[in-house]
């Protein structure tokens, strides 16, 4: 992220964002015209193997890949979320896309990929360097290069593609992959598990504090793709780690498929911070075409004391169905779930998380905030889960849904299942419209109405927005401000 | 500066204000007094642009423009500037956030060249220390939990800061304690000078004892029913509104 660009107090700054963006809707609409080779599309066991042997995989994970595939044929897409769904029809997607010209290293980086990169404002080139970020960037389906290799290794933190992971790394990788989300968990993590293509591989062992934020940026190019990333991040003892993704893909009329599954793994006293800015095509003003975000994002706070915090902010997709949870099985091991949902236009989102409290004193926080505009539908579905061991367990919500225009939706879905009598569990919840009133305030002290709107969705969001990493923040902010455009009047 | 002519104005239907005229000169401060209901709300409403207020007739022409085309923003940018009298709460935007970006719209509005985060708080704390208010207000959000009290002196802070032409101050002494009248009336009474012109609203005389206007007004029912000077606030207030209205009770028959 370009860290210079933008000063986050700076209203002349978010003016001209606001300005920027009322030229630029949505900026990462683009195609780049690079050569790539794709599967035809298509699902069957042939295909999976395909996949497997053009990364030329050892037996066991392709293996693993058909044992998920078979069982996916034997279950049904899920029906209990509260989104229209129009039936995917899965031999109409290919399932692997490249650059034909496959890197081998950074240098060799096609500059049409770069270019796409640095249009994005991922610094993957020789800017990594001032914005002190690692990044591993995911071109349709396969990583296109990870900067700041060496740094990392000298810290001992792995940060790579997950298919080098799985040639470099095999026994990391087979003992931790599907141990949070196992390939048969539902729907979509068992197609992911199936043909997931690639993602990050991050290890961070014991008693290492990764010297930098890492982050990955996922990119859909191909037309007819799906993505479908794993991402398995692993902090041992005493290790910890900042963990940033962002997500674009080009405007298109038809829908496209995203199933990443993402497995966080703490073990004692470690700490992983997981933020999340997903832009991913939102689809037009009537609801045609845009990303369909199917994700499973799950952490295991294996040992005591771990801590995992999942903060996203969700502007993009048609439709976003993604609930990041933590199992707390650690004794004194903290989740954290904060987010923000824009809902705009015809955009659905069925989001929240699931806090599974199994260890003593474990706790969890909550903070959601819904942004409905348009005709959006946001809901918030949340499960709370107190096992009967969980001495001590302690949670706390707040939920809060804005809404902006009277044709859009909130809707707020909290499960508690306690078990324990001596847990506490909070549950907060709000629903309030940006007023007349506000607005009139703000435009008689000079604010425009566009501006007064950002403002009030900013204050709205603060509490998760100070969560994110600083250059995250100021991008989320100019995402709101772009997504939310002629929301009002 | 200000020129209201024969001004009529809606709401929901209802016809609330029957025929205003007004005519304020740079320098002047006047005084809108009225009971409850006369309509002295919706005169600082229709000058600030809110919505919901449809004008049947009449006109407003201030500083050679015509008041009523202007959209809200930019009447704020031309130097209007309404304290409101239920100043409103927004969780989560900082004070100083906000008035950065009001005073820095008008500017731009303006030609002028916008503030940065120095040259700002500079004029902030410069504004805080003649009003005697303390900066801990700067940290907070804008109004969010804040006293009737501290959101009236918030908003003549606003005031100060944005330094407007034209100040609309809409029942600001409405709820204060003396102390807090007195903070309000010293803020408006270090602004006032020969470019700026003040529209004073209030329903009690209490606050004119502090800021002394050169000319009071009553409305009753719509309209403006008496003008005088000073000595005229202090009529009503020995002898209340209804010999007022009686008066108009005649005009009208």
């Amino acid at each position: 992220m370009n860290s210079e660009s933008i000063d986050i107090v700076s209203p002349i700054a978010a003016n001209e964002a606001v300005t920027e963006a009322m030229n630029r809707r949505y900026s990462a609409g683009f195609v780049t015209d690079i050569e790539s080779e794709s599967l035809p599309p298509g699902l069957s066991e042939d295909v999976v193997r395909a996949i497997s042997a053009r990364k030329t995989e050892p037996e066991w994970m392709t293996e693993w890949r058909l044992k998920a595939y078979r069982h996916w044929l034997t279950m049904h897409a899920p029906h209990w979320a509260k989104l229209r769904i129009d039936p995917i029809d899965f031999q109409a997607i290919s399932y692997f896309s490249q650059p034909k010209n496959r890197p081998k290293s950074l240098a060799d980086v096609d500059p049409k990929l770069l270019e796409t990169y640095d249009k994005l404002g991922v610094p993957l080139h020789e800017r990594a360097r001032l914005a002190g970020v690692a990044v591993d960037a995911v071109f349709d389906s396969v990583s296109v290069g990870t900067t700041f290799r060496k740094e990392l290794a000298e810290a001992g933190v792995i940060f790579c593609s997950m298919s080098e992971a799985i040639r470099e790394h095999p026994d990391l990788v087979r003992s931790y992959l599907g141990s949070v989300v196992p390939p048969g968990d539902n729907y979509f993590a068992a197609l992911n598990s199936a043909v997931f293509s690639d993602g990050s591989f991050v290890f961070i062992p014991k008693g290492v504090r990764c010297p930098m934020e890492l982050s990955t940026y996922f990119r859909i190019n191909a037309r007819d793709t799906g993505q479908f990333e794993r991402t398995l991040l692993i902090a041992e003892e005493r290790a910890s780690v900042s963990y940033l993704e962002g997500c674009t893909a080009p405007m298109r009329d038809e829908n496209q498929l995203h199933a990443a599954v993402v497995e966080l793994i703490a073990l004692d006293d470690a700490s992983i911070k997981y933020s999340t800015v997903q832009n991913w095509y939102p689809g037009d003003e009537n609801g045609v075409g845009g990303i369909y975000n199917f994700v499973t994002k799950r952490g295991d706070c294996r040992g005591a004391r771990a801590k995992i915090s999942w903060t996203q902010v969700e502007t993009g997709s048609a439709i976003t169905w993604k609930y990041p949870s933590c199992i707390l099985r650690g004794d004194d091991s903290v989740g954290e779930f904060n987010s923000v949902a824009l809902t705009h236009h015809r955009q659905q989102a069925d989001t929240g998380t699931k806090m599974i409290h199994i260890g003593k004193n474990t706790k969890s926080k909550i903070v959601s905030k819904g942004i409905s505009a348009g005709r959006g539908q946001n809901t918030y579905r949340g499960l709370v889960k107190v096992e009967k061991g969980a001495d001590g367990a302690r949670n706390h919500t707040q939920c809060d849904s804005l809404l902006i225009g009277k044709k859009c939706g909130a809707h707020t879905f909290p499960y508690i299942e306690v078990k324990n009598p001596g847990a506490i569990v909070e549950h907060e919840a709000t629903t309030s419209k940006i007023s007349d009133d506000q607005l009139f305030y703000c435009r008689s002290r000079g604010v425009s109405e566009e501006d007064a709107v950002s403002m009030i969705v900013d204050g709205f969001c603060k509490q998760v927005f100070k969560e994110l990493p600083m250059e995250f923040a100021v991008e989320a902010k100019k995402l709101l401000e772009v997504s939310l455009e002629g929301a009002v009047g | 500066m200000l020129k209201i002519d024969d001004l009529h104005v809606r709401v929901a239907g209802k016809e609330i204000l029957k025929g205003i005229s007004l005519d304020v000169k740079a320098g002047e401060v006047h005084a809108i007094m009225g009971p409850n209901g006369s309509g002295k709300s919706t005169l600082g409403n229709v000058l600030a642009g809110r919505d919901g207020y449809e004008v049947t007739r009449g006109n407003v022409v201030y500083n050679g423009k015509n008041l009523l085309e202007l959209e809200p923003e930019q009447r704020a940018a031309e130097g209007v500037f309404l304290a409101f009298q239920y100043p409103v709460e927004i969780p989560g935007v900082n004070n100083t956030y906000f008035l950065r970006a009001a005073l820095n719209a008008q500017r731009k509005y303006r030609g002028e060249t916008e503030l940065d985060s120095m040259q700002f708080l500079k004029l902030v704390r410069e504004k805080l220390r003649v009003l005697h208010i303390s900066d801990e207000l700067l940290h907070r959000a804008v109004n969010a939990g804040f006293s009737g009290g501290e959101k009236k002196r918030n908003e003549i802070f606003q005031m100060a800061v944005l330094e407007p032409k034209l100040a609309i101050l809409d029942e600001t002494d409405s709820g204060l304690d003396i102390d807090a009248l007195k903070m309000v009336a010293d803020g408006v009474n270090a602004m006032r000078n020969p470019q700026r012109a003040f529209v004073v609203i209030t329903h009690y005389q209490r606050l004119l004892d502090y800021i002394v206007p050169d000319f009071v007004h009553v409305m009753v029912d719509g309209r403006i029913v008496q003008s005088g000077d000073k000595s005229l606030a202090l009529k009503l207030e020995e002898q209340g509104y209804s010999w007022i209205a009686e008066r108009k009770l005649v005009g009208a028959a």
